[in-house]
């Protein structure tokens, strides 16, 4: 559906790629499969689960995940006592209080995911003077969305011949191909609790499924209603169309 | 009037103003020419986009926060936190597309068929003034969620002002209300953003009115000459107009449920970083032809006189074209050159999204050039010189029951 409208409405406004091309000599990215994809695409749960553990133990080292509330994880299955539990693991800066001191508490299901770092400055200088971007909205912040993301994951591999790298790391699927960020992901980097084997391919799925979910978590009320308020508008339609042939059928 | 009543109330409202029987008139009795095909489906389309843009709008800036640090997230907060604010936004973001598709297939249609002719120039240019303020309307718009492009796009456009000699720059520091694209901009572009719909909604009116003074064009370009020519707008046109929108609202539906993002730009997902300059800063697709318009012009002021111009050129025409026949039916030669005019607006179009070097550069020249050479050469000048319409027949009756 997604595929055969928006190919209709490119070829006839021809404003195809217009958007897409601008990242330059973007090396084209793999067709991946989504459960989310598709007219009744839904989320995996599972991954969601196993993405955000990958978050969680790897990539939140460095990026934040600004607009995602612990209470939000109830999109991935948990319940209302493990998402009290996975904040409680976390501590965040509150106050001030009574004596009007700022002070430090466990975080609980209303806060926010608290950033690596104090603040931008901070982050940049950590990390090579370039701050790791924000993850909440990285999977529809690029051209390819999640799909560039678990490219750019697996994509890391040796510079060709007399390609300078200096600091860098070299990317297959990154824009210029040069790359602040070091391979992130190493086989087994985490350890999955539903016996998944935690290979380079696996995470970098499951963390770009997790990303999207972040990046646009109202994405099954969105296909739902759609299916819905498509049925309504094609009876609709051909009721009115019936409707049309009637009355101009009299018409000469 | 033929509006009559036996409801003593209505009649009293009646006596002292007559709003019913206009509604009456206007919604009911009022003459359409009975050829009209489904192209004439797209005005009212247009005014369905807009309502829906109003809506959506009011309904979205009860959420919104214009302020450079809150902006970004205030958007993202109705996407996660407002029940149905997702729809509602995505809503507001892919009619702003459809509302322009609706508008440029109207305008085509109002090209191919002359609708632009005596006695509907004043119609035209009334359509010409709602487009002119649909763009500055988009354009801010496109500004308020404060991402990449939204910021990088009012930099860009903001400072086309700059090109006009001696005073451009103190106009560009008095348009963004400080020395930069910042808050005080942001501030205004979501009043202007508010009010401007309102200010199109009264063009429309005044449109309308024009339009039901002149009575609408069709597809053989003669007028009606009295009733078995015409058909009442009720309930012809008001069933063939609800038909139309069940088929636009299918394709706005594929769009806004399966692919919301697509006529977006992912930059704008990044907040906006003044230090930051995303690699290509390209507008909204119904910009692009434009885009390229102002860029194919290696000078700054000349560029933004002939993005101007393209648009200003549009405002004369029913002056520019001295043909007496109006619909390119009867037109063979105009008739090539309106497709060859369709084609290249839509290849401007597409080099406006692409970046401006190497052979993209010489297309938008001659591309530009030919939009204008359309204008300005083509229709007054050259086609009035080699055209021999034919012969048009002597009624809209007449030809119905011929085809």
């Amino acid at each position: 559906m997604k595929k055969i409208l928006s190919g209709l409405f490119a070829a006839a406004l021809g404003f195809a790629t217009v958007p897409a091309n601008a990242a330059g000599d973007a090396v084209p990215l793999p067709d991946y499969e989504w459960s989310f994809d598709g007219v009744f695409g839904t989320y995996d749960k599972a991954s969601l689960q196993r993405g955000f553990q990958v978050y969680k133990e790897v990539c939140s080292g460095c990026h934040s995940l600004d607009l995602i509330a612990f209470r939000n994880l109830t999109d991935l299955g948990y319940n209302v006592d493990e998402i009290k539990a996975i904040a409680s693991e976390y501590t965040v800066e509150d106050g001030p209080n009574d004596e009007g001191e700022m002070f430090e508490r466990n975080a609980i299901a209303s806060d926010y995911f608290p950033s690596p770092f104090p603040n931008e400055k901070a982050a940049a200088a950590s990390n090579g003077g370039k701050a790791p971007p924000d993850l909440s909205l990285m999977a529809k912040a690029r051209v390819g969305g999640p799909s560039f993301v678990r490219a750019l994951l697996t994509g890391y591999e040796d510079a060709p011949e007399g390609f300078e790298t200096g600091d860098l790391s070299y990317n297959k699927y990154f824009p210029g191909h040069l790359i602040a960020m070091a391979p992130p992901l190493s086989e087994d980097a985490v350890e999955y609790g539903d016996g998944t084997a935690a290979t380079v391919d696996q995470m970098a799925a499951d963390v770009s499924h997790f990303l999207m979910w972040a990046a646009e978590p109202k994405l099954e009320a969105r296909k739902n209603t759609g299916v819905k308020v498509m049925i309504f508008l094609i009876i609709f339609t051909l009721v009115m169309y019936a409707a049309k042939r009637k009355v101009f059928a009299k018409v000469h | 009037m033929s509006f009559k009543t036996n409801n003593k109330v209505v009649q009293w409202v009646e006596d002292r103003l007559p709003l019913i029987s206009m509604g009456h008139h206007t919604l009911y009795e009022y003459p359409m020419p009975k050829n009209l095909n489904y192209l004439w489906n797209f005005g009212s389309l247009a005014g369905f986009a807009l309502v829906t843009m109003i809506v959506t709008g009011i309904i979205l800036a009860m959420q919104y926060t214009a302020h450079v640090d809150m902006a970004f997230n205030s958007v993202e907060r109705i996407m996660r936190d407002v029940n149905n604010g997702w729809l509602i936004r995505y809503i507001h973001m892919n009619m702003a597309s459809f509302f322009f598709i609706a508008v440029y297939i109207h305008m085509m249609r109002g090209l191919y068929y002359g609708s632009y002719k005596a006695p509907r120039e004043l119609l035209w240019q009334l359509g010409v003034v709602i487009f002119l303020l649909m763009m500055a309307t988009a354009f801010m718009g496109y500004v308020l969620p404060w991402g990449q492009m939204s910021f990088w796009g009012a930099t860009v456009i903001t400072n086309l002002f700059s090109a006009i000699p001696v005073v451009g720059e103190s106009i560009v520091t008095w348009l963004w209300g400080g020395f930069s694209v910042d808050n005080p901009t942001l501030n205004r572009f979501f009043a202007l953003h508010y009010l401007l719909p309102f200010i199109i909604v009264a063009v429309v009116v005044l449109h309308i009115v024009a339009l039901h003074t002149v009575t609408s064009n069709n597809p053989l370009g003669i007028d009606m000459k009295g009733p078995q020519d015409s058909l009442t707008f009720q309930p012809y046109y008001t069933i063939k107009d609800l038909f139309g929108l069940g088929v636009f609202l299918i394709l706005f539906a594929g769009f806004l449920f399966w692919a919301p993002n697509y006529m977006g730009h992912p930059d704008n997902y990044i907040p906006a970083n003044p230090l930051s300059t995303p690699a290509h800063i390209v507008p909204e697709w119904y910009f692009l032809p434009f885009y390229a318009i102002l860029r194919a012009v290696p000078d700054k002021l000349g560029g933004v006189l002939a993005m101007f111009g393209a648009i200003a050129v549009l405002f004369v025409l029913p002056w520019l074209d001295r043909s007496k026949i109006r619909s390119c039916k009867f037109r063979p030669v105009a008739r090539v050159f309106f497709w060859i005019f369709l084609i290249n607006g839509l290849f401007l179009g597409y080099l406006g999204g692409k970046p401006a070097e190497g052979w993209y550069v010489v297309a938008s020249q001659i591309a530009t050039a030919y939009y204008f050479f359309h204008f300005l050469i083509l229709l007054p000048v050259i086609l009035p010189m080699i055209e021999r319409p034919r012969e048009l027949p002597s009624s809209i009756h007449e030809a119905v029951l011929k085809s």
